[in-house]
């Protein structure tokens, strides 16, 4: 192929000049041109290897459906891998790359492996690895992973940054009355009836210039046509956007878009997003997506120089290039004679072999005028020349097969195969085309919704009809708004004079073609013959064996030729093989636009306690809990994280200790039947708890298993404060709320969440009381009398702040939980620490929160874990047996209650001195394997007893193993450990501490 | 995406719900026995077609509504609050 730019035409700015590097190489362009069209006037050829054989590939296309010039873009972190060329807008300082080779595309070492390409053929990960060599060593899926890194090195096609991307990306939202995709000459017709009838009309293209094919044509009478289309549509109000892929189509008139807001630009604003993801909620939507030239199969026909039809028709009238100077123009239908007579008067020697036996005279009298030959029931067959075409086989029509032709020397070869609609978004919304015989093409067909199809998406050929099927689309959906529109009838598909003789393939028997269907997954015509061959029968099971339409294009080139030959294998006719269902995205979209601005410190919400700043400022170390952030543990100097915890726990069971807990859930239940509300979702009884008492209870769930534990406050007849884990918070807020308005609506009874209006502070330890005293306004309030056990008051602090306390405890010794409004938080906090300090108090974390729970066996989220049952947990006598409750039945089920099940217990290490990890699996000593007998939940270091201890679960509970050495075996981490198995309450298990 | 119209706030993104379950289950009273609880908690047909669900309003007015809903084509037939004394209150309104 020798391309050259010609001096005229085209729609670029010859007066201006585009510098960007291919390879390190530096080549020039203009504004106006694309990575392909710039490469091709600069006279590469070769611009891609591809995926298994490492074969060269040249520029396949002008379009999306791209599947040889595909190419990484950028450098370093910003580096994109798989670019199609043909769509990527030029721009100063460009910096692309050749992928998939080494040490480059036009020399390639990895190009050896297509030697070897019939150990290659489709399946052969299967059928060559799996279970090979046939002996024990050999076998499995630990081999398979050796053999699989080295075939993944040599197969694939650009490689991905290992950085984090630095682009931004953003997300936007927009409504619209009517989404048209496609500014072809359906869609800017389309476009102005819809707005010119008073609807919001939003019209998208992927393309930097609005015109679809409209922008290939070389007359000046279409391109004033443009031009005044498109100043309508503005005119008339609607919105336009360029560089914009309507890229799915989802239920409900949701589409999604991608913009592309900065990667055409050379030096773009640092504050600009690269991309911006849209969702429109458009209540009707008109696809103009056009069609995509189909190629045929033919041997080599892969090989730099061979690209569709209407290529080298866009590539001369848009960027101004004659891509050939000998150039074939293989075809089956009329479409590609316009653009070989085109290609003809720019100065090239054109052929055209037209595989349709009888060629109507108004052609053969087109070409004969333009001095192109004309051969009839011909057919290409097979490409000869290594990094670009240099002459063709043709083959001739032989009755109904072929026959082996003559040899004619080209350096380019345009293939016309037919067209084939655009359906792929219309398939996201779930419609299946049709098959059109006529046209031998998948159609929309009929069918109802709020999609509309036009121009040649809608297997309309003609410009005309087009135009006249973006009109009917606007009409028709005018009509659905109520807007009074004359009718316009929808064209039929079709339109060209002579019908199309379908082609996929070319071959005469005895001869042996690398023939490819899908290029950029290397995927032969003989690839589809031997999954028939194995038995494969529907186009899905063809898909997954030969990954036929499963790379970068998703099959927009190779899909409908792959089908037709598993039709002709199968003896049946291409729509009774079926569809493949088209997926989002149309074309690919960068991961980062699909996560937006949700990255970093963005992924997910950041819930701060009000005492954030002040447990920052008083040395605490922080760690997520849920979306909260807690305090973990507070480091005096030179202080290890252990070293800390231990003195914190120790601190709180000998003198006393401050823990921010505002993260716990509060729920305000309030009405006449909260009480019977309470009674109802919890297994212990709360008819009878007295006003000014907390109880601690525990919630199931409908089959029997634990929800959520907390402590439930009265303060008066109709007024309760619930606490909940912080874990459950959300999840207990909306089942009561489910069960209000769904289940019990007769109960009177409002729930609030009243989380975020609370602040809370655990004060633990024998000093706590005394620590309280020196704090409240009145002394006397947590007097033993007035606040004993399970007490609660409502009092003010000494600084004047309203506050809740109840005498709760988690840790096992004495200790309150104090509430003040939020904006109290950080005074009480100062308040409470002055005292602590000269109590020889200490601020305490999470993790000396665990160790002291740990400590006593009291059950967190660690414990509750969805599987539990009440009596697993250790808690069965807080299930009441005088009255029902939410649970109640189906926790009684025999496989519940079963004596075997994992209980509650605590762990100690047979030697005192070791450690052992939470997620262990407890294994009897014999049989360190499979399931075990249970699980260890959490460990922490017991200042109490001096060495590691842990809560699990085990079968039958700690009475089951008394006196046995059970392994507690963490094969991955850290190996087997030896423990013994006790009580879960390991201190204090009269709770003499707590109740003093 | 489907837009389910809430009641109290308008049409709105099914991502601003939280899906609930079979919108038809008549729950049995708490001292029913296991095998009433049973077919509410765990027998559900696996419609194709129309029907009746429960969805929560979460990140909106926090309602639990009872969907209409074709399980083929997402059509959402009708919507109303679960709660039947409000739907009528709003009913009414209207």
């Amino acid at each position: 192929m020798s391309a050259r730019r010609l001096p005229s035409g085209g729609r670029i700015d010859r007066t201006k000049t585009v510098q960007f590097q291919w390879d390190g190489g530096k080549l020039n362009g203009h504004p106006g041109d694309t990575l392909s069209s710039a490469l091709m006037a600069g006279g590469e050829k070769v611009i891609g290897r591809s995926f298994k054989y490492h074969r060269p590939r040249g520029i396949m296309s002008a379009g999306v459906e791209e599947s040889g010039a595909m190419v990484t873009v950028g450098e370093g972190a910003f580096r994109d891998p798989n670019v199609r060329a043909s769509t990527l807008e030029l721009f100063d300082g460009l910096k692309a790359y050749g992928q998939n080779a080494f040490p480059n595309v036009r020399f390639d070492l990895g190009a050896v492996t297509g030697l070897f390409s019939r150990f290659f053929s489709a399946g052969f990960y299967y059928k060559t690895f799996m279970g090979f060599p046939m002996f024990e060593w050999g076998s499995g899926t630990g081999m398979w992973m050796q053999y699989e890194k080295v075939i993944r090195r040599a197969a694939g096609m650009g490689s991905a940054s290992r950085s984090p991307d630095p682009d931004s990306y953003e997300h936007g939202n927009t409504f619209c009355d009517v989404l048209i995709v496609g500014s072809g000459p359906a869609g800017l017709s389309a476009a102005l009836i819809a707005a010119k009838s008073g609807l919001d009309v939003l019209l998208v293209e992927q393309d930097f210039e609005l015109g679809g094919d409209l922008l290939n044509q070389s007359s000046e009478e279409s391109e004033r046509k443009r031009l005044d289309l498109i100043a309508q549509v503005s005119a008339a109000g609607a919105r336009i956007m360029t560089r914009t892929t309507a890229f799915g189509l989802y239920d409900h008139g949701i589409a999604g878009l991608l913009e592309r807001v900065t990667d055409h630009l050379a030096n773009p604003d640092p504050d600009l997003p690269r991309q911006r993801f849209w969702t429109v909620r458009t209540k009707r939507t008109i696809l103009a997506t056009g069609a995509l030239e189909r190629h045929i199969a033919f041997g080599n026909n892969d090989r730099p120089g061979i690209m569709t039809v209407s290529a080298a028709g866009a590539y001369l009238n848009r960027y101004g290039i004659l891509p050939g100077e000998r150039i074939i123009v293989a075809t089956n239908n009329d479409s590609a004679y316009g653009t070989a007579v085109e290609l003809a008067a720019a100065g090239a020697n054109v052929s055209l072999c037209d595989a349709r036996p009888v060629i109507p005279e108004a052609l053969a009298d087109l070409a004969r005028q333009n001095h192109i030959t004309l051969r009839s029931g011909t057919a290409p067959l097979n490409a000869h020349g290594a990094k670009g075409v240099e002459d063709l086989e043709i083959a001739r029509r032989d009755g109904s097969a072929w026959k082996q032709g003559e040899v004619e020397p080209c350096d380019l070869v345009l293939v016309s195969g037919g067209w084939s609609p655009v359906v792929n978004l219309l398939s996201h919304s779930g419609i299946r085309p049709v098959w059109d015989v006529e046209n031998a093409c998948f159609v929309p067909g009929e069918f109802d919704g709020p999609v509309h199809m036009a121009g040649s998406a809608a297997g309309i050929w003609s410009m005309e009809n087009c135009e006249t099927s973006g009109v009917a689309a606007a009409t028709a959906v005018a009509k659905t708004f109520g807007k009074s529109v004359p009718d316009t009838k929808m064209p039929a598909p079709g339109g060209w004079d002579n019908p199309i003789l379908p082609l996929y393939e070319v071959r005469v028997p005895g001869k042996k073609l690398k023939s490819f269907v899908d290029p950029q997954h290397d995927v032969t015509a003989e690839d589809v013959r031997l999954a028939h061959r194995e038995g494969l029968v529907s186009v899905e099971h063809l898909k997954r064996f030969t990954t036929l339409g499963m790379a970068n294009d998703q099959g927009k080139m190779g899909n409908i030729i792959g089908m037709a030959l598993m039709a002709e294998a199968l003896g049946k006719e291409i729509p009774d093989v079926g569809t493949t269902t088209f997926r989002p995205p149309y074309t690919p979209i960068a991961l980062g636009a699909l996560s937006g601005r949700g990255v970093g410190s963005h992924f997910k919400p950041l819930r701060r306690t009000p005492m954030h700043d002040w447990n920052l400022a008083h040395g605490g170390t922080l760690t997520d809990a849920g979306l909260w952030r807690r305090p973990w543990y507070f480091a005096r100097a030179g202080e290890t994280i252990k070293e800390a915890y231990v003195r914190e726990a120790a601190t709180v069971r000998s003198a006393v200790g401050l823990c921010d807990v505002t993260s716990l859930g509060k729920i305000a239940v309030q009405g006449p039947d909260a009480t019977e509300f309470l009674n109802r979702i919890y297994t212990n009884p709360f008819a009878k708890l007295p006003i000014g008492k907390a109880r601690y209870g525990i919630m199931l769930r409908d089959d029997g298993i634990v929800m959520d534990d907390g402590t439930t406050w009265r303060f008066s007849d109709t007024d309760y404060f619930m606490t909940t884990t912080t874990a459950h918070a959300g999840k207990v807020m909306v089942w009561l709320e489910e069960l209000l308005q769904v289940r019990w609506p007769d109960l009177k009874v409002h729930v609030t969440s009243v989380s975020e209006q609370w602040a809370g502070c655990a004060v633990a330890g024998p000093k706590s009381r005394a620590l309280l005293e020196s704090c409240l306004a009145d002394p006397g309030a947590v007097s033993n009398e007035n606040c004993p056990f399970m007490g609660v008051i409502e009092t003010m602090l000494s600084n004047g702040a309203p506050c809740r306390i109840a005498r709760i405890s988690f840790s096992g010794e004495m200790a309150f939980e104090v509430y003040v409004p939020s904006d109290f938080a950080p005074g009480m906090m100062d308040l409470l620490w002055g005292a602590a300090e000269t109590l020889d108090g200490c601020l305490y974390g999470l993790e000396a929160l665990g160790a002291l729970r740990i400590e006593k066996g009291h059950v967190t989220g660690a414990e509750l874990d969805g599987r539990v049952t009440i009596d697993d947990a250790g808690l069965g006598k807080m299930a009441s047996d005088k009255k029902t409750y939410i649970g109640d039945a189906l926790r009684k089920r025999p496989a519940m209650i079963a004596e075997g099940r994992p209980r509650l217990v605590g762990i100690f290490p047979k030697n005192r001195e070791q450690t052992f990890n939470a997620g262990s699996i407890l294994c009897k000593q014999d049989t360190v394997s499979g399931l075990g007998e249970g699980w260890i939940t959490g460990v922490t270091y017991s200042p109490v007893f001096g060495h590691w201890i842990g809560l699990g679960y085990i079968s039958g509970g700690h009475e089951n193993w008394a006196g046995q050495t059970v392994v507690a075996a963490d094969p991955v981490r850290k190996g087997n450990v030896e423990v013994e198995i006790v009580s879960p309450h390991m201190y204090d298990p009269s709770g003499e501490r707590m109740y003093g | 995406m489907i837009r389910i119209p809430c009641p109290f706030c308008g049409e709105r993104d099914h991502s601003e719900f939280t899906y609930g379950g079979d919108g038809t289950i008549v729950y049995p009273a708490l001292d029913a026995p296991a095998k009433d609880w049973l077919n509410a908690v765990f027998q559900r047909e696996n419609i194709r077609g129309v029907q009746t669900e429960t969805w929560h309003h979460v990140s909106g007015c926090r309602m639990w509504l009872l969907v209409e809903r074709d399980t083929m084509t997402h059509e959402i037939h009708s919507v109303r609050a679960a709660h039947g004394g409000m739907a009528q209150a709003l009913e009414a309104e209207q």
